[in-house]
């Protein structure tokens, strides 16, 4: 076995000097009845080649929305990621190297952790950011346990807005807490108002933005009515090279910031793994989730980076933590912080723009389609359209002409008869104008 | 140089490392580097882009403001950046990493070349089920090598890591106790040795967490146990092998006591390594495990994550899996993703955005592919063989904390540095100096200064040679008196040791342009 | 100083009048280690004896600190927030935590004077 290094003289050698006779003694504490020597329906090892081959085959059965015209977003989108961000994570000294609990021999995941922390507030103009969550979905859900220990209260506002698995990874992880969530109705035309719904027993309102539904808001008004009644305002991106071109969360006064960064330097995989960003104020520091990574001196007085404030998690403070996480996305959050350092300034604005016109373009000439209706005014890459048949059928049929047409709302909402027509579509600086032609000309010809 | 600051409070200056001064700070291979925000040059941008279509501004008045601030670098710059800051790094791809509970094994490249073909990598997962057939059947084949290693009848596959896969058993169990109408059952027993991650996540499931002791040989106490059982038991948190490196004996009547008062058995699987392809957990009785994909199949660690950690689940536990799941549906898949879909089960509903850890399938599934049956019984034959060839390789010179065998990992603890002025940590520093990555220090609880080794099947027998060579010189000197040397440990890295009190006193976890100025 | 008490938590009690003042001793700073932060209650915050008054952080490890008797808080050490290392370098003077009105002054009845808890602390090895 190839990844094995003993060879049977050395098993031989090293039983004989631990001083047992066979393998089987080192297991004794096992019981018998415990011990299985049956038959595991399983094939028995491969070469490198079979098993490339075996995962090449399944591989091939599927439609990389890579390499088809694809128009999906709803929470992932399709970037081009820079050749090199792929090279320097495969580094062995990042891929393969542990939490960098040792500080002294983890300097370069610590300093990268530390940019990334920085990129991270940068981008949605907040004081702090930590080391990362799961996703966006968790990091929402964490921000919503938070806000309840900021502000000792229960009552959370889901906005219709927001992407619903975000809310119901947000109801899960809440549901055995002592929190009562209210959740909003899809929000199609992206007029919700929640400023009435805000009391004295509110902990936080949570919004979206772009929303699910692509809207844009200004949520100014709302961040001051909450810190009017001493809530928090959560504000959810799931499309992060929005940040580039559309106000950020924290100019708008929100108190908690969570992203999925998953657009900056990380494939769509096929949902994951993914980065969840979660940002916040610097008061609220101490409540966040999560790694900190923090800058220090060493012995020596020159400037090194340290993981700190680790009391808050759970190694040190248990049950008392604030919250379970302890693996998170390191290598996601690398990915991240290399493409952004990559693009800089200057490229994530232009890439931003790109995607914003790319879309802008998309829509107006869909629009143009009969039995097409653009919903949203304003919108940053993602918006949604009402089609004079079911969407299902309609991005079933553009399938069949490896077209990935977008994302039918009833795959998010299917208890929502009113959402049945409706697709959600994202263009990204990915769909080159022959891709968004071949849609629109796809798209014609299904809706006729 | 020469600094003698004391800049941890430990009263007492400390020697500097190197007499070596250079210009620019660099010391050989050793190259200093600024943050990215310290090399800005404004305008600069690593990524050219197509050229944007003319079309309507739709931004309106939601348009971003004002510069966000991140710094401008050219390719090579950030090429460079980043591959300077690697070699900051220690890694398992240079050395044995014995981090004791975290199995730092050797991760084969062939899984990171399959995870970028393109019908994986580029595969979006909200597209139409039929044109992801690839993906789904290879979730269905993965879920069935970790049904049949654990002897487990059903998984639950979108838990992004151990903590995660945690917090989906325990929902389960919280699920199935409110199913029944058992409302009384709050109190989770922990072992004392149980990780962190244990009794947060049992908090978070609104459940209160007991300890239970260890016995003098470092397992469960079996009458300390069974006089916390009640009717108001939940469910245990076990890890098997426990903590200390060692398999409970008594699991089997650990777990029909449980269940008889009730309660439901979750075991940590952070440890399965020791035990993959020899014992199936689902023949010790418990009722859910999460398997860290991380740590036994070996997807890579990423300087912390990202992991994953499905749950295998009993049948009791199996109808409140949270969504989603792959089922069979006529010749091909299909996703569960919503609870009107889901027949008779009831889910207790969503812990992640999307299906899953995705990536980390892929690589896990190269993994088990690759060792097949016949190598996974062998990886955990010779995980336990290492260790305990560690174990006899220093019990003469350190102190072993309990009697072997052991299994996957080896627990020593401080008595062998008693009055030596030598702490754990100390110890750890040393090693890092000969070129190692110190094993788990002062975990667990049970023991004082815990030094937990866990080498893993893929070193050799002779890297394990050379790394008991070193810490017999190490044991040696330090009862030899040469506290000192260990003290200013480690004087050979990229930093020395780091001031963690003015970290955590004065936090500064962002750069800002007039801090660096 | 008769006016100190002691509990077997390691903290310190000063009466003054019929309030207390609260810290923890020179012994419990030694084990915490550098003390990197403390959280206090809010002021006018009513505790019982035995509820969490106070957590106190070291970079490994954090410590609750209960409330040795029933009161409510009149005072917490602000200076704390700036400078948690006055909790090592001078745990019973400038390093105390909060100022408690006693409510009940028989509570004291069960605790060690200066004496008592050098034995204590002597007993623990």
């Amino acid at each position: 076995m190839r990844y094995l290094p003993l060879t049977d003289a050395d098993r031989k050698a090293m039983l004989a000097r631990i001083g047992v006779s066979s393998i089987d003694s080192l297991f004794r504490d096992v019981p018998e009845s415990a011990r299985f020597d049956g038959g595991y329906g399983l094939p028995d090892h491969m070469s490198e080649m079979e098993v490339g081959r075996h995962i090449g085959a399944l591989a091939a059965r599927n439609m990389a929305a890579g390499s088809v015209p694809s128009f999906l977003g709803a929470g992932a989108y399709r970037h081009h990621v820079p050749a090199s961000v792929d090279h320097l994570i495969q580094r062995g000294e990042f891929l393969t190297a542990y939490t960098p609990y040792q500080p002294e021999i983890s300097q370069g995941t610590l300093q990268a952790l530390f940019e990334f922390q920085t990129q991270v507030a940068l981008l949605t103009d907040m004081e702090v950011a930590n080391a990362s969550m799961y996703d966006g979905a968790t990091a929402c859900a964490e921000a919503v346990l938070m806000a309840g220990r900021v502000t000792r209260r229960k009552k959370v506002v889901l906005s219709g807005g927001l992407h619903p698995h975000y809310r119901d990874v947000t109801q899960t992880q809440s549901s055995y807490l002592d929190i009562e969530i209210a959740g909003m109705g899809p929000d199609l035309s992206g007029e919700e108002d929640l400023s009435g719904l805000v009391d004295d027993d509110t902990a936080c309102v949570v919004v979206q933005n772009p929303t699910v539904f692509g809207h844009l808001h200004d949520y100014s008004e709302l961040a001051a009515r909450c810190h009017d009644k001493g809530a928090l305002l959560v504000a959810v991106v799931t499309e992060v090279i929005s940040l580039g071109a559309v106000m950020p969360p924290g100019a708008m006064g929100a108190d908690i910031v969570v992203a999925e960064g998953q657009g900056l330097g990380n494939p769509l995989g096929f949902g994951g793994p993914y980065v969840g960003l979660f940002a916040t104020k610097q008061k609220y520091v101490r409540q966040m989730p999560g790694r900190l990574c923090g800058q220090t001196v060493d012995d020596d007085g020159r400037r090194g980076w340290v993981l700190t404030m680790s009391t808050r998690e759970q190694h040190i403070r248990r049950e008392k933590a604030t919250s379970n996480i302890c693996t998170n996305a390191g290598l996601c959050s690398l990915a991240f912080t290399i493409h952004a350092a990559l693009l800089g300034e200057a490229g994530l604005t232009e890439l931003a723009q790109l995607n914003h016109a790319t879309a802008s373009a998309l829509a107006e000439r869909l629009g143009k389609i009969d039995g097409v209706e653009v919903v949203n005014s304003h919108f940053f890459n993602e918006f949604a359209l009402k089609l004079s048949k079911p969407a299902g059928e309609v991005v079933s049929a553009l399938a069949d002409r490896d077209i990935l047409a977008g994302v039918p709302a009833a795959r998010l909402y299917p208890d929502e008869p009113a959402l049945e027509n409706v697709l959600l579509v994202a263009a990204t600086e990915c769909n080159l104008a022959a891709e968004c032609a071949a849609f629109a000309d796809g798209l014609a010809e299904v809706l006729q | 140089m020469t600094h003698s600051t004391d800049l941890r409070g430990r009263g007492e200056a400390v020697e500097g490392g190197d007499a070596i001064e250079t210009v620019l700070g660099h010391r050989g291979l050793q190259l200093e580097e600024a943050l990215i925000f310290e090399q800005d040059s404004a305008g600069s941008s690593g990524v050219d882009l197509p050229t944007a279509p003319e079309a309507p501004d739709r931004l309106g008045t939601f348009r971003r403001q004002g510069r966000i601030g991140l710094p401008g670098l050219s390719e090579p710059e950030v090429v460079r950046h980043y591959t300077r800051l690697s070699q900051k790094n220690y890694a398992i791809d240079m050395g044995l990493y014995p981090l004791g509970s975290c199995t730092m094994k050797h991760n084969p490249r062939l899984n990171e070349a399959v995870v970028r073909l393109p019908g994986l990598a580029g595969a979006h997962p909200m597209q139409p089920v039929e044109t992801v057939q690839g993906a789904l059947a290879l979730i269905d084949e993965l879920a069935h090598w970790l049904k049949e290693l654990t002897g487990m009848p059903a998984v639950a596959m979108s838990p992004a890591a151990g903590a995660h896969g945690e917090l989906c058993g325990m929902m389960c169990i919280r699920a199935a106790l409110d199913a029944r109408g058992d409302s009384k059952r709050r109190r989770v027993l922990v072992p004392e040795s149980a990780h962190g991650t244990n009794p947060a996540t049992a908090a978070q499931c609104g459940f209160t967490v007991d300890p239970i002791p260890a016995n003098a040989k470092g397992r469960v106490d079996l009458a300390a146990f069974r006089a916390k059982l009640g009717d108001d038991v939940a469910a245990l948190m076990l890890t098997n092998p426990n903590t200390c490196g060692l398999f409970e004996p008594d699991i089997i009547a650990i777990g029909s006591d449980l269940h008889e008062a009730g309660g439901y058995f979750y075991c940590d699987g952070a440890n399965f390594n020791a035990l993959v392809g020899r014992v199936r957990p689902g023949d010790l009785g418990i009722d859910c495990m999460h398997i860290n994909l991380h740590k036994t199949f070996s997807t890579p660690h990423g300087g912390g994550g990202p992991g994953a950690g499905p749950v295998v689940l009993s049948q009791a536990l199996a109808p409140h899996a949270p969504l989603p799941w792959v089922v069979h549906s006529g010749d091909g898949f299909a996703l569960v993703e919503h609870e009107g879909d889901a027949g008779d089960a009831k889910p207790f509903g969503r812990l992640k955005g999307f299906h899953g850890q995705m990536g980390m399938f892929v690589r896990a599934l190269a993994y088990m592919l690759s060792h097949g049956k016949d190598g996974l019984r062998q990886v955990a034959e010779d995980a336990v063989l290492n260790a305990n060839y560690v174990l006899a390789g220093l019990e003469d010179v350190m102190t072993v904390s309990f009697d072997g065998p052991c299994m996957h990992e080896v627990l020593f603890d401080d008595r062998f540095l008693k009055g030596s002025g030598v702490s754990t940590l100390d110890f750890a520093k040393a090693m890092i100096d000969e070129g190692y990555h110190p094993m788990t220090m002062y975990f667990p609880l049970v023991v004082h200064g815990a030094m937990l080794v866990e080498p893993t099947e893929t070193e050799s027998k002779a890297g394990l040679d050379a790394f008991i060579e070193v810490m017999r010189s190490l044991a040696a000197r330090a009862k030899a008196g040469d506290a000192d040397s260990f003290i200013s440990a480690p004087r050979l890295t990229p930093r020395r040791r780091l001031d963690e009190t003015a970290a955590a006193r004065k936090p500064v976890l962002r750069w800002r342009e007039e801090a660096a100025e | 100083m008769s006016d100190m008490k002691y509990t077997t938590d390691h903290e310190w009690i000063r009466v003054e009048g019929d309030s207390g003042v609260i810290g923890i001793t020179d012994y419990a700073q030694e084990q915490l280690g550098d003390v990197v932060f403390v959280d206090l209650p809010d002021v006018g915050k009513n505790l019982s004896k035995g509820d969490e008054a106070a957590v106190v952080e070291s970079v490994k490890a954090a410590a609750e600190v209960y409330a040795p008797l029933d009161g409510a808080v009149l005072e917490i050490n602000e200076a704390l927030t700036d400078a948690p290392g006055l909790v090592n370098t001078d745990p019973v003077g400038g390093g105390w935590f909060l100022k408690l009105q006693i409510s009940d002054p028989g509570q004291l009845d069960g605790m060690m004077d200066e004496a008592g808890y050098a034995d204590y602390v002597k007993g623990l090895g």
